[in-house]
């Protein structure tokens, strides 16, 4: 593990600060716990992707200039979502091509930016966590991640090291879920049908628990898996990293199941 | 053909509910990834050979004058023909002219989707002309009066008790006994009505997956053979063909080929790989008596310089509809024109116009699948990201999809207030959903819950609770 300190903003993405707070918390834990001091500045909202992907260009670039003033004076960006870390690493750079200025902002800010586990792994060289938690789990890889940033091994790598689980592969692991961002919202009957197929696949795993690493994708197939009545507990890998999930139950799951 | 791409959700919605179609995409979806994968994995070199191919088209569009005018000039060299068609209608009324004048009753086909573009079947048969397809997947869907699903598996939507069917139905002078369960058994079937077919047509039409600048020629790749024979029976070939497929050389092309079957079927090469040349010369012993290429822009030259360009690499191999969850989800002829799956997304909106076409960039989830496996590293969610920006522009989106995100847009520009309104949200819902973790219907989210439950929040918004840890002294 990497010994020199660094301070370290935390994007803490909409989805978990609506959602799921526990994951921003145990995220906050993970990068504590690898020598970083956290910050959350409050001048986050969003990343803007609602927005880019809906060819809303003005609202997104005003939307990415929030995040760069509240978080170019980091040493790194970490965020608990490869979908809005790659908006920040790949994206935002795109954005301001055409204004020097504010690109070299813009890529001084993409420089620093990681998703979550990758970050624990690769810039700050974690190789195990302290953690348990007992239980069969399978891993969706979320695609931003995976083909935007080349998160695949990191997750896995660190899951491995914590003590009473057990990892199965999911077939089709790097097929998408069906959330897609506002995809879900515009095409909601065919997010729906893909989001069955990859319920099937998770069931056929025999798996108990599912993690991702995105929020989005974890509450369209935490929905879907509640709807058809599978007990599959979902939830965010850094909460099992983190050695937190008794203090919250799974994602889409009643209070009192843990 | 008339597009039907506006109707994207109703066709959509009909596709779903199709346990043929169903069935079918079941069986592609187990099997084109595994086997491109598994040959990919054989060719050390294939992602450099990407690099490659990418730089040759490239190249090809930063000097597409150049090389149109270097291949017309072989062709013409050669002994044959080129047209230059700027509409769809020129095109046709070229193959017709083609065709009069040399008193031609029927044409056997081989696959191409320019012919698709421009609707070439209905034109010849209203004049009088009969076409034959004779690739196996179009000549299924010709009998069945379907278009392409798929642009190198035109009938991959129908399962094979469908092809039986309309076998029975078409081939009336065979044995109403004969037994039809078998894929084999239809191939043959097939095989042996169109033997007659090709033996009797006086021109051969014939796509092209390459157009060499050097040598004049053109090239298809098929795995049935039938565009062999449908090139070199008759008295005239005619070859369809759009701007992009030009290429330098056959040195360039070998790097191409070297792709092209790998991404498309996972094999390492077609089975056919035909190179025509000009017209029968006197000491060939078989080959047509004249050779044409009709060249259709059909708007292309105007995709030159735009954000589009990059479309124009595309060889059309299919590897991005092969990967593509939203296709693998309501086949190709939900998205209502000639080009399904990603690439179509992106061209059909060249072709037809965006106002027809806009629901086709919008039906992505942005994966990425389709560009991590296009050989010629296409960036296909950034165009149809273009599109929704051209959309955007002109206001063509619905009005309450734009009023949802305006209203959204307006709280995340303003940081204080978004958080306020954020956490107001998070007690309502997490007050009302504690209980059961979930909500099985919520107001404006009925799309969504529809289908699956929504995760309800855990009561308090990050940012709140962040602020009360640090107000109690807890931070770090």
């Amino acid at each position: 593990m990497s010994e020199t300190p660094a301070r370290v903003g935390l994007f803490v993405t909409c989805l978990v600060d609506l959602f799921r707070p526990s994951v921003g918390f145990a995220a906050v834990k993970l990068l504590e716990d690898a020598g970083c001091t956290v910050e959350v500045p409050a001048l986050q909202t969003c990343c803007g992707q609602p927005a880019y992907n809906s060819g809303d260009k003005a609202d997104t670039k005003a939307i990415a200039r929030q995040v760069i003033d509240a978080f170019e004076n980091f040493d790194y960006v970490v965020v608990p979502s490869g979908s809005c870390g790659g908006m920040i690493k790949e994206h935002y750079p795109e954005l301001f091509a055409d204004e020097p200025a504010m690109f070299q902002r813009v890529q001084h800010l993409a420089k620093r930016t990681y998703e979550l586990v990758s970050f624990l792994t690769d810039v700050r060289g974690i190789a195990q966590v302290d953690a348990r938690y007992s239980g069969t789990v399978t891993y969706h890889d979320a695609c931003s991640g995976l083909r935007e940033l080349g998160v695949k091994q990191q997750p896995r790598k660190l899951l491995k090291t914590v003590s009473g689980l057990a990892l199965k592969e999911l077939p089709g692991a790097e097929i998408c879920c069906g959330f897609g961002g506002t995809f879900c919202i515009k095409y909601p009957e065919i997010s729906d049908k893909m989001v069955t197929d990859k319920a099937a696949d998770i069931v056929a795993t025999g798996a108990d628990t599912l993690l991702a690493g995105d929020m989005g994708c974890l509450l369209n197939m935490a929905g879907k898996l509640a709807r058809l009545g599978k007990t599959v507990r979902v939830r965010h890998v850094a909460e099992i990293l983190a050695g937190v999930a008794e203090n919250t139950p799974p994602i889409g799951a009643p209070e009192d199941a843990r | 053909m008339q597009p039907t791409s506006h109707a994207f959700k109703e066709n959509a919605h009909q596709a779903l509910g199709n346990a043929n179609l169903q069935k079918a995409l079941g069986l592609m979806r187990a099997g084109f990834p595994a086997k491109r994968l598994a040959t990919i994995a054989r060719l050390p070199e294939f992602e450099a050979l990407r690099e490659e191919g990418k730089a040759i088209k490239d190249h090809v569009l930063e000097n597409l004058d150049f090389y149109l005018e270097t291949f017309e000039r072989n062709v013409v060299a050669r002994g044959g023909k080129v047209h230059w068609c700027r509409t769809p209608q020129e095109a046709r009324e070229a193959v017709l002219g083609i065709c009069r004048a040399l008193d031609a009753k029927t044409v056997t086909k081989g696959k191409s989707m320019i012919a698709e573009e421009i609707a070439l079947n209905d034109y010849l048969e209203a004049n009088a002309i009969t076409p034959v397809e004779t690739d196996l997947g179009e000549y299924i869907i010709q009998i069945r009066k379907e278009y392409p699903s798929h642009i190198i598996a035109p009938a991959i939507h129908l399962v094979k008790e469908q092809v039986a069917e309309s076998f029975r139905e078409t081939h009336k002078e065979l044995d109403p006994g004969r037994v039809l369960t078998e894929a084999p058994t239809l191939v043959a079937e097939a095989r042996t009505v169109l033997r007659e077919k090709f033996l009797a047509a006086d021109i051969g039409i014939t796509g092209a997956n390459f157009c060499i600048a050097e040598t004049g020629s053109s090239i298809i790749v098929t795995n049935e053979g039938n565009g062999d024979l449908t090139q070199t029976l008759t008295k005239a070939h005619i070859v369809l063909a759009s701007l992009e497929k030009i290429v330098p050389t056959l040195e360039d092309v070998s790097t191409i080929l070297r792709l092209l079957a790998r991404s498309a079927t996972g094999q390492e090469f077609s089975t056919y790989t035909t190179v025509s040349t000009g017209p029968r010369r006197a000491e060939d012993t078989d080959g047509p008596a004249e050779y044409h290429v009709v060249f259709l822009d059909n708007g292309r030259s105007a995709m030159l310089g735009t954000e589009f360009q990059d479309m124009l690499r595309c060889i059309r191999c299919g590897a991005c509809m092969n990967h593509c969850p939203v296709y693998a989800t309501v086949g190709g002829h939900a998205y209502g024109w000639v080009y399904p799956g990603p690439m179509g997304a992106v061209l059909t909106p060249t072709l037809v116009g965006v106002a027809e076409a806009g629901h086709l960039p919008n039906a992505s989830t942005f994966c990425g699948r389709c560009e991590s496996v296009c050989p010629m590293k296409i960036p296909l969610p950034r165009m149809m990201r273009h599109w929704r920006e051209r959309e955007f522009e002109r206001k063509l989106s619905p009005a309450n999809y734009r009023a949802g995100l305006a209203a959204w847009a307006f709280l995340a520009r303003r940081p204080a207030l978004y958080h306020w309104a954020v956490s107001i949200a998070t007690r309502v819902l997490g007050v009302a959903g504690r209980r059961r973790g979930r909500f099985r219907s919520l107001p404006l989210a009925g799309g969504w819950t529809a289908g699956r439950d929504m995760p309800a929040p855990e009561g308090q918004s990050f940012q709140s609770l962040w602020a009360e840890r640090r107000r109690s002294g807890k931070a770090a």
